[in-house]
C-alpha cells in the first residue's frame, strides 16, 4: 500500500492530489486534541528551525503558524519584511541566500507577489510553506476551510459551497476552489461582475450573479473579505451599495431553504460583506475555522518535516 | 523463504491475558487507583481486554486510555515515513495513579520511552508499570517489562506479528524468521 506524502513544499492546493489533501486533513485531526491539553506541546519538531517570513501584514495567519510551530516544539524566528521599497525579486533572492546560510529547516512565506513562494522554494533546500502569495493561493487557509466544512457536514463530497465576494483578487478563493473540487464538492462563486473572473467556469465552477440565488443554492457560504481599496480602484461603486446588493444579512439567510454554514477567512468588515447578526449567529463557523487553522498548520509542518505516513500496512507488532 | 512459528493461538492468548490481568492486580496491590493505557494501535485493544478481565475479577471498572506516541518519537527526521498519527485520550487525571502501559510487542524499548515522555506531559503518576503481550528482546534502552505474556528470543531479521480479533479478525502471535520486514 503506497500512501501519499507531501514532498518538500506546500505551495498551493492546485498541485496536490485528492489523496494528499485528505492526508493533511486526516493528520490534522489528532493535532486538534494537542491544543486541548494542559501542556499544549509535543516534541515532534524539536530542534527544527522555522523562519516566518512575512512580507505582508498578517495577524491571524502569522500567529496561527507560530502557535502551530511552538506546539510542535520547533524554534521559530519571525521576520517581518516590508517589500514596498525594495525590488521584490532581488529581495527574495538575497533573503533566500541568507536563510540558507543560517541553516534553517523551513520557511513560511507570505508575500504580495503571486509565485513568490515557488520562487523561494526553487532556490533553497529548506521546506517552504506558502502562507499567501499575491492573488495566487493561500493553501493552509483553503485546508482549514475544508477541515471546518468536513467537521460540520461529515464529508466534502457533494457539498454545495458558494464563495462570495472579491473572487478576482482572492488567493483564499483560489485555494478553496482547488481543494473543494478535488474533494468532490460543487462550487459556485457570487459577486459583482467586476470581481468575478469569467474563466472560473472552465474549472467547473458556476457563477451565480445574485447573492439571494447563491444562498438558495448553497449548503455553505464562504464570504470573502472585501478589500476596501477595491472601491478606490473602481471595482465597486460604494461599500454601502455593496452591502445592499451582496451583503450576507440575517434577512437574506432567513429565506434560505436550509441552514447554511457561514465561513469567513477574516478579518471581517462587519456591515459590508457580512452583517454582525450573521457573523455571530448560530451557524457561523468563523471561530472554529481559526481553531482548525492551528491544527491544519501543525499537520502541514509535521508532514513536511518527514512525518509522512507509514509505508508498512496493517499488522501489529514490532515497536521499531 | 521466511518461516512462521505460531507463538500464541487464540486460546493461548486468552490464557496469557488472563494471567497478565491477575499479575497486574497482584503487582498493584488491587485494582483501585489503577489506570490502563494502551499504546496505539494493538496495545489499545489489549488494554481494553485486560480492563474487562480485571473488572470481572475485582468487580469495579478500571479506567483506560489510549496513547499515540508518534509525536514523541525521536526519529522523525532520520526515518522519513511515519505511521499516521492516532488518537491520544487519557482518563481525567493520571496524577497519583498506578498507570500500566500496555503494548503488544516490546522490542527496542523506544516506544515505551516515548510513551513515558508523553505521560509526563499529562501528569505525574504514582508509578508506571509496563505490560506487554510479547517480549522479543533486542532492547536499545534500559527498559524492561513488569508483566509479560510470552517471551521469545529473536534476531533483527525476524518479525513478530500480533493479530487481535477487533482489528484483524483473529487472535494470534507469530514469529516470522528471515522474512522481509
Amino acid at each position: 500500500m503506497t500512501e501519499p506524502t507531501l514532498g518538500k513544499d506546500l505551495l498551493g492546493l492546485e498541485g496536490l492530489t485528492k489523496a494528499q489533501v485528505e492526508l493533511i486533513l486526516d493528520t490534522a485531526e489528532p493535532f486538534k486534541e494537542v491544543s486541548e491539553r494542559a501542556i499544549k506541546k509535543v516534541p515532534a519538531l524539536r530542534g527544527k528551525t522555522i523562519v516566518n517570513l512575512f512580507f505582508e501584514a498578517s495577524t491571524r495567519t502569522r500567529i496561527s503558524f507560530e502557535f502551530a510551530e511552538k506546539r510542535l516544539s520547533a524554534d521559530t524566528v519571525n521576520v517581518a519584511a516590508s517589500g514596498s521599497s525594495v525590488s521584490k525579486g532581488e529581495t527574495l533572492v538575497d533573503t533566500a541566500r541568507n536563510l540558507e546560510a543560517m541553516r534553517i529547516d523551513m520557511v513560511v512565506i507570505r508575500h504580495g507577489s503571486s509565485g513568490a513562494a515557488k520562487f523561494l522554494a526553487d532556490r533553497i533546500r529548506s521546506n517552504v510553506i506558502n502562507a499567501g502569495d499575491g492573488t495566487h493561493e493561500h493553501p493552509t487557509q483553503g485546508l482549514l476551510d475544508l477541515l471546518t466544512l468536513r467537521d460540520r457536514f461529515g464529508k466534502i463530497e457533494g457539498l454545495k459551497v458558494a464563495i462570495c465576494g472579491d473572487v478576482l483578487h482572492s488567493r483564499v478563493a483560489r485555494s478553496n476552489i482547488w481543494g473543494l473540487l478535488k474533494l468532490g464538492a460543487e462550487v459556485a462563486v457570487c459577486g459583482p461582475a467586476t470581481l468575478i473572473p469569467p474563466q472560473v467556469v472552465e474549472l467547473g465552477v458556476q457563477i451565480i450573479p445574485r447573492i439571494e440565488d447563491a444562498i438558495a443554492w448553497a449548503d455553505a457560504l464562504n464570504i470573502l473579505r472585501l478589500q476596501l481599496e477595491r472601491m478606490q480602484a473602481g471595482f465597486i461603486p460604494s461599500l454601502r451599495e455593496y452591502n445592499r446588493v451582496f451583503g450576507v444579512t440575517r434577512e437574506r439567510l432567513a429565506r434560505a431553504p436550509k441552514e447554511l454554514a457561514i465561513l469567513h477567512p477574516g478579518p471581517m468588515n462587519r456591515g459590508v460583506e457580512i452583517d454582525s447578526d450573521v457573523a455571530d449567529g448560530p451557524h457561523s463557523v468563523i471561530l472554529p475555522q481559526v481553531t482548525n487553522g492551528v491544527a491544519v498548520r501543525m499537520a502541514v509542518l509535521y508532514l513536511l518535516a518527514g512525518g509522512g505516513p507509514d509505508w508498512r500496512s496493517g499488522g501489529g507488532g514490532d515497536d521499531r | 523463504m521466511p518461516s512462521v512459528t505460531r507463538l500464541l493461538d487464540d486460546s493461548a492468548m486468552a490464557r496469557a491475558l488472563a494471567r497478565m490481568a491477575s499479575e497486574i492486580v497482584e503487582q498493584c496491590g488491587g485494582a483501585e487507583g489503577v489506570v490502563l493505557l494502551g499504546i496505539q494501535r494493538r496495545g489499545v485493544e489489549l488494554a481494553a481486554r485486560l480492563a474487562r478481565l480485571i473488572e470481572q475479577s475485582a468487580g469495579a471498572p478500571v479506567p483506560m486510555g489510549k496513547v499515540d506516541i508518534t509525536l514523541y518519537r525521536d526519529d522523525l527526521s532520520t526515518i522519513g515515513p511515519r505511521p499516521r498519527v492516532g488518537e491520544t485520550s487519557l482518563p481525567d487525571s493520571i496524577d497519583g495513579k498506578t498507570t500500566v502501559i500496555v503494548d503488544d510487542v516490546l522490542y527496542t524499548g523506544r516506544t515505551v520511552r516515548a510513551a513515558m515522555d508523553e505521560l509526563a506531559d499529562f501528569g505525574r503518576p504514582r508509578r508506571i508499570l509496563l505490560a506487554v503481550l510479547v517480549d522479543r528482546g533486542g532492547r536499545e534502552l534500559p527498559i524492561q517489562a513488569d508483566i509479560v505474556g510470552v517471551t521469545v528470543t529473536s534476531s533483527d531479521d525476524d518479525r513478530v506479528d500480533v493479530a487481535v480479533k477487533e482489528l484483524d479478525g483473529r487472535d494470534s502471535v507469530e514469529l516470522v524468521r528471515g522474512g522481509p520486514v
